[in-house]
């Protein structure tokens, strides 16, 4: 990797103010989609403005909001009590990111913020209805995902915690793996909440992740696997690679969100 | 104590230091005042080097000297050697095109080393390589052999027409005419034989050393330094034997792909004589995946000739070989004496006839990938067989039962030239299915046919050949060195033992095997045998390790040196006891008088042989040390029988391994434990290339799999259990009757696994598909075929 200055801010207004110090200036959460990347020489950070002394880690149940914190590791997430009660799919969902070690390193508010197509959290935050916290503003799913690696975040804006709407009904993560990296190349995640039935596709757009309509009509009709058995996704728009053609990924959403709503119950 | 010798799962000593992390690696080696070499290396498949600026990277802090090809030239230094020649039908050498160390004119492959920059640290050299400015003007590439081969095709070196190296054959094409002349049947197959990536645990490297007084040394990640010493001395650089010391410390894993001399050992040792300070280079993964010789890739068409009860009456292959860019060391002998000779496999077909062209692409360079043409004559035949069962409605193990070379037919000559000394494949066959339940895959199948799923089994019977020899053979073949081994035996005064062999270990156990062999046979305990490999300023000489050579051929050598040491003991002791030589016979560690209970133990025969107070000086020398080089008279034959069980979900096309059994002749087995590994690291191999593994290139030359984000390397959760059993023959030719187990894993795994995979999708209509047989594939097969089921 290239030379650059290391940061270690001791508050949010902190990191803030040292992000505005130069257009190269980045963030570091967990790190592990960053540090391959500056490895690899793809990224020439003027500085790196590291947020694990902001005290962002951490789950907790308040009426009806579950919120995590943006540093919160994703094998915290997978083993949290409170997130297996109250949305058992989002514990799923994070206990089959990466490997142990990514799981240990790799953060909640890292994954949204990057927003990489292939990763799992967009699927389950956009399916759940959750709202991503900053430090200017709370912003709702729907609005946040803006395309490949794009999100609503501007410059100087970091993620403190994302609240998820409780109760859930249902909720459940199918994943088909990109057979090399692992990575979701069709990643589903079906729920039934305070935002309504929703299921939300990671993996295979080209813009990252989306909402498949016609199956959130019929499962709102009748929650069961058969009910979107017969609902055929278009490979418009889906990526295509040496792991698999549009054609197999339109089809692969279908039988990973059978199968998420069955193992949803 | 425990039972430690011949036959004994001892654990491997090598280990401890291995799992501590106190392994020590070429990267391990840090050197007073060295340097780090970073080598820019050529993004583009083809293309026309205009003009190489160097001043801005030459100029950057830390930077020592920035290289390139037409320096290289400067000091007289010409191409890598290729260490095998075939001759074309016609008896005209193959075209051998120069390889640069450093590209001169132009870069044939991505991964095609430009230009070294070398720096006080790897950081400034790396950051200095990206301120060279090269200008380059890109030409039309190919990755495909049969691309290459089209009428006007590119050509990757401007003075080989048509891309062709050789134009090679073997067997009796005007017999194998006439018997498809009266064939009853015809069955026919095309097969694609896809392209690996080796991806050993620990990426090369290479640190070069010169002293005052001119004396290099090699610190490389190489599986036969003795070879190195030789290629880059005598034919690189041009540095005598005596003023260059190769050394292959610990090296994790090679599969074949640290054999070769690559450029960045000349490069490294080369520039440390320019420079007086040692140069370190090693490989980040990516480069590894760019420069690491290449595996497998052949385009083969088959046709067998069978009569009206199943029986082979001959066979026809003609293969398309991928070469690369250029040709690595051994490439040449890999699709032609380590495949077409292996075409009869474990059959008594009578006549058989192939062809092979070998092609040059822009492509990184192919050569010997763990089985090295075995697995692709193993995959084409095994394939072939089960094709003849499908056309003809022979059922595939009657089939195979019927044309099996029978176990009092051996030795058996081939009709492809090498002659089998011995093996019993019905009795790996049978062992292989009753360890498979066979008899109960129909259950089996239909049980997971009510779970959605298909379920299939598949087979493969296989035969190889390991330590090819005999040196005069190999050499008439093409070969331009040697392939016997050599081993040092020196017995200390007190009786210890150092064991110093030209094999070398990169993760077979060799420390563990070899000491047993000799701790067994000389009967010394363990503990007091140490064996000392990979550095040719210790060991005599040696050939390295590769197919499956290392106990058959190196095993052997210390037998034979073992015998000297023997015999030269029996006269001291004769000596000492005051009887006849011919009255001294040697077991369990001791020299005895035949018929009395006199002896002498082994240690008290090294004492007397070092301290000669009482001792036959007249007619012997002092010391207890002896050398021998074996060159085999035969290869050896491994084979055996594989037997995989797969499931298939048919929504998605992912293909489960759900059983594996492997039941291996290999000869005999000196440490069962350690051969299991061997197997099952094999199978994992297989599976990863059945299933999951292919390079892939786009059509210009492009890689698209360059790293593990997109190639697909097996993992645990993509293995079965896997049952390895042995049923063995003893080899003939060689004084430990030891075949060899390296390789047998990866050799007879991908068919059988091919072959279930086929046998799975018969519903479908399915009678071949290439590896590897990912789950788009799968399922595009079961789309495809879905109407044509829904309307019979």
């Amino acid at each position: 990797m290239y030379d650059f200055a290391y940061q270690k801010p001791a508050s949010v207004a902190d990191a803030v103010k040292l992000l505005a110090t130069g257009p190269e200036a980045k963030v570091i959460a967990g790190g592990q989609t960053f540090i391959p990347v500056l490895k690899q020489r793809l990224n020439k950070p003027s500085s790196v403005v590291d947020l694990a002394g902001l005290g962002l880690s951490g789950i907790s149940v308040s009426g009806n909001t579950l919120t995590i914190g943006a540093m919160t590791t994703h094998a915290t997430v997978a083993r949290s009590a409170e997130v297996k009660k109250a949305i058992p799919g989002l514990a799923m969902l994070a206990s089959w990111i990466g490997d142990n070690q990514v799981r240990h390193r790799g953060t909640i508010g890292g994954s949204l913020a990057n927003n990489d197509p292939s990763a799992c959290y967009p699927a389950a935050v956009l399916a759940l209805g959750a709202v991503v916290k900053t430090n200017k503003r709370a912003i709702k799913a729907d609005d946040f995902f803006q395309g490949m690696f794009t999100t609503a975040l501007e410059p100087d804006e970091i993620i403190t915690a994302v609240e998820f709407p409780l109760p859930v009904e249902k909720s459940a993560y199918e994943k088909f793996r990109q057979p090399a990296s692992r990575y979701a190349m069709v990643g589903v995640f079906v729920a039934k909440g305070p935002a309504g039935v929703r299921v939300a596709v990671t993996g295979a757009g080209q813009n990252g992740v989306f909402r498949v309509p016609e199956m959130e009509a019929a499962l709102a009709k009748s929650w069961s696997a058969d009910a979107i058995a017969g609902v055929k996704v278009s490979p418009e728009g889906l990526n295509s690679d040496i792991h698999g053609s549009a054609a197999y990924r339109a089809h692969l959403i279908t039988v990973m969100a059978r199968r998420a709503v069955a193992a949803a119950g | 104590m425990p039972f430690e010798g011949i036959g004994a799962s001892v654990k491997r000593r090598e280990d401890g230091r291995f799992l501590a992390g106190r392994g020590r690696y070429v990267d391990d080696m840090n050197r007073p005042g060295q340097v780090y070499a970073y080598i820019r290396r050529s993004d583009r498949p083809h293309a026309r080097i205009k003009h190489i600026d160097i001043a801005a990277a030459a100029a950057a802090p830390g930077v020592i000297a920035v290289y390139t090809g037409a320096d290289m030239a400067a000091d007289g230094i010409g191409g890598l050697p290729c260490g095998w020649q075939i001759h074309n039908k016609d008896g005209s050498p193959m075209a051998e095109p120069l390889h640069p160390v450093l590209a001169i004119g132009k870069v044939r492959h991505v991964g095609d080393p430009i230009a070294v920059v070398i720096a006080e640290t790897k950081t400034q050299a790396k950051d200095a390589a990206e301120l060279l400015v090269i200008d380059l003007e890109d030409l039309p590439g190919l990755a495909d052999i049969r691309a290459a081969t089209a009428a006007g095709a590119p050509l990757v070196h401007d003075d080989v027409p048509g891309n062709v190296c050789y134009d090679w054959h073997i067997g009796d094409k005007d017999a194998v005419d006439a018997a498809f002349a009266r064939a009853k049947h015809v069955v026919k197959l095309d097969l694609v034989n896809n392209r690996l990536i080796p991806n050993a645990m620990e990426p090369r490297a290479a640190l070069g050393e010169c002293d005052v007084a001119g004396h290099y040394t090699l610190s490389t990640t190489s599986q036969n330094p003795h070879v190195i010493r030789l290629l880059m001395g005598a034919f690189v650089l041009h540095i005598p034997e005596h003023k260059l010391r190769v050394i292959a410390p610990d090296v994790g894993g090679g599969f074949g792909s640290k054999i070769y001399h690559y450029a960045e050992e000349a490069i490294v040792t080369w520039a440390a004589g320019k420079l007086r300070r040692p140069v370190k280079w090693t490989a980040e993964r990516s480069e590894s995946f760019m420069s690491d010789a290449h595996g497998r890739d052949h385009v083969s068409h088959a046709e067998m000739a069978v009569d009206e009860s199943g029986h082979f009456l001959a066979l026809r292959v003609s293969t398309l070989a991928n070469m690369g860019a250029y040709l690595s060391t051994f490439a040449p002998s890999v699709p032609t004496y380590l495949y077409a000779t292996l075409l009869a496999g474990v059959y008594k077909t009578p006549a058989i006839y192939a062809e092979v062209k070998a092609i040059f692409t822009n492509t990184v360079p192919v050569d010997a990938y763990r089985g090295a043409g075995r697995p692709e004559a193993a995959f084409l035949l095994e394939r072939l067989v089960d094709a003849v069962a499908h056309d003809t409605g022979i059922d595939r193990v009657a089939l195979r039962r019927a044309n099996f070379i029978p176990a009092d037919a051996y030795p058996y000559q081939t009709p492809v030239a090498l002659q089998y000394d011995s093996g019993n494949h019905e009795m790996t066959l049978a062992e292989a299915l009753k360890a498979a339940d066979y008899a109960g895959f129909p259950a089996r199948r239909a049980e997971a046919a009510r779970r959605g799923k298909l379920r299939g089994i598949g087979i493969s019977t296989y035969l190889e050949a390991c330590g090819i020899a005999p040196s005069q053979v190999a050499g008439a073949l093409g070969a331009r060195a040697g392939l016997y081994e050599v081993a040092n035996i020196r017995v200390h005064p007190t009786g210890s033992v150092t064991v110093f062999t030209g094999a070398h270990s990169h993760g077979q156990g060799h420390e563990t095997t070899m000491a047993q062999l000799v701790a067994d046979q000389l009967g010394v305990p363990l503990d007091q045998v140490d064996v000392v490999h990979g550095d040719t300023g210790e060991i005599p000489f040696g050939m390295g390790t590769y197919g499956s050579r290392s106990l058959a051929v190196g095993g052997s050598a210390m037998v034979k040196a073992m015998d000297k040491i023997i015999a030269k003991g029996k006269r001291i002791a004769a000596h000492l006891m005051e009887a006849a030589v011919e009255d001294i016979e040697f077991k369990d560690g001791a020299f005895r008088v035949t018929g009395t209970d006199k002896a002498k133990a082994l240690a008290e025969i090294s004492l007397a042989a070092y301290v000669p107070h009482n001792y036959p000086i007249e007619e012997l020398e002092p010391g207890l040390e002896e050398t021998a080089f074996y060159d085999p008279k035969n290869f050896t034959y491994p084979g055996g029988c594989h037997v995989c069980e797969v499931e298939i979900d048919p929504e998605t096309g992912v293909t489960k391994v759900v059983n594996f059994v492997a039941v291996d002749d290999v000869g005999r087995v000196i440490n069962p434990m350690i051969v299991e590994g061997q197997v099952q690291g094999g199978v994992a191999q297989g599976i990863g290339q059945a299933l999951l593994e292919g390079a892939a290139y786009d059509a210009n030359g492009q890689l698209l799999s360059g790293s593990f984000m997109d190639y697909t390397m097996p993992r645990a959760d993509n293995l079965p259990n896997i049952t390895v059993g042995t049923e063995i023959t003893l080899c003939t030719h060689n004084p430990l009757g030891s075949k060899g187990c390296g390789e047998v894993g990866a050799i007879g795994s991908p068919p059988a696994v091919i072959n279930a995979v086929v046998d799975a999708l018969k519903e479908y209509g399915v009678r071949h598909l290439d590896m590897p047989a990912t789950a788009e594939k799968i399922w595009s097969i079961i789309q495809a075929n879905r109407p044509k089921m829904a309307a019979e």
